[in-house]
């Protein structure tokens, strides 16, 4: 049993196994998220009803909300991602570790940019140095710090570990962002969801809030993948079979 | 529907400038995130090429 089980985590380790098999996994995840998210933002910007105290700015929560969720979960995967290749010496989980970092980068952008043109109407400034949107500029350095890492160093394998080290050190980082809007009074609203209590928002704006965020979601295993490949087939260039690919993806 | 025209719904009323704004970034990050992979692709393609150029020569 626990052979089955040994051979059954070196096959799906093998970057070879790993790109043949997620071929067609983009394609339909892109298609699943680009639906909902057409959906849920048609649905956010013309049908959802005017938000009593906020007006009509409130609409930019479907996608403050779910950039926001997501640039923290693609940390959190990031980080365990490049735990287990630190420990385990996986170079797939490094790989996926990397194909994550431009996306997580842009949706804290995401987060920061829509926070601060909503803020504007509803705080009256477009920064504050609150402690939600100072913890979220770190993550967004963070992110920053992991690009610059990779990029830094001569050989990939160097720049995989260091960003795997920073990336772990920045997870204190996560639940001060999550825990911000609780602890200590600032001008950022509590969390509108949360998995313990019902969720204080009307269904009408609940339903494209949270497909927007599965959107979401959706998009970025997408792009991971797409990520991903490039970056097994970019590192394993020296084998054969990646060759191979390579001369598929272009063609030749 | 939450207007009563389309003139209404691109005025947000008196948001519109901060509601497309934000629309706006949000549809810039999904055309990066797209676009820029397909560059990736053909740099590792473009590469490989030369790669093979330099062995044969």
């Amino acid at each position: 049993m626990w052979q089955v089980f040994v051979r059954w985590y070196h096959k799906c380790s093998s970057p070879k196994w790993f790109y043949q098999m997620s071929k067609p996994w983009s394609f339909w995840l892109g298609w699943a998220a680009f639906v909902l998210i057409t959906v849920a933002l048609i649905w956010g910007l013309a049908f959802a009803p005017v938000e009593r105290v906020q007006g009509n700015s409130y609409r930019i929560i479907f996608i403050h909300v779910p950039s926001a969720f997501l640039s923290e979960a693609i940390y959190m995967s990031i980080a365990v991602a490049g735990a287990v290749g630190l420990v385990w010496r996986i170079k797939l989980a490094f790989y996926v570790a990397k194909a994550c970092i431009p996306i997580g980068m842009t949706m804290a952008f995401l987060a920061l940019a829509t926070g601060a043109i909503w803020g504007k109407p509803t705080w009256g400034d477009w920064w504050v140095w609150d402690m939600r949107v100072t913890s979220m500029l770190i993550l967004f350095l963070l992110y920053i710090g992991l690009w610059a890492l990779h990029n830094a160093m001569e050989r990939p394998e160097s720049g995989d570990r260091a960003a795997a080290i920073l990336a772990l050190v920045g997870v204190v980082n996560i639940p001060i962002i999550k825990y911000s809007v609780n602890l200590v009074t600032t001008l950022h609203q509590p969390a509108t969801l949360k998995f313990t209590e019902k969720a204080p928002m009307h269904i009408s704006m609940l339903v494209p809030l949270l497909l927007s965020i599965l959107g979401f979601y959706l998009a970025f295993l997408a792009w991971m993948f797409i990520r991903a490949r490039l970056e097994i087939l970019k590192r394993e260039r020296k084998a054969l079979w990646a060759q191979k690919e390579i001369e598929q993806l272009g063609g030749l | 529907m939450a207007f009563e025209s389309f003139g209404a719904f691109l005025n947000m009323g008196e948001h519109g400038l901060y509601v497309w704004l934000a629309y706006g970034l949000a549809a810039l990050v999904v055309l990066f995130n797209v676009l820029e992979p397909r560059y990736l692709a053909k740099q590792l393609v473009k590469d490989h090429q030369r790669k093979l150029r330099r062995e044969q020569a």
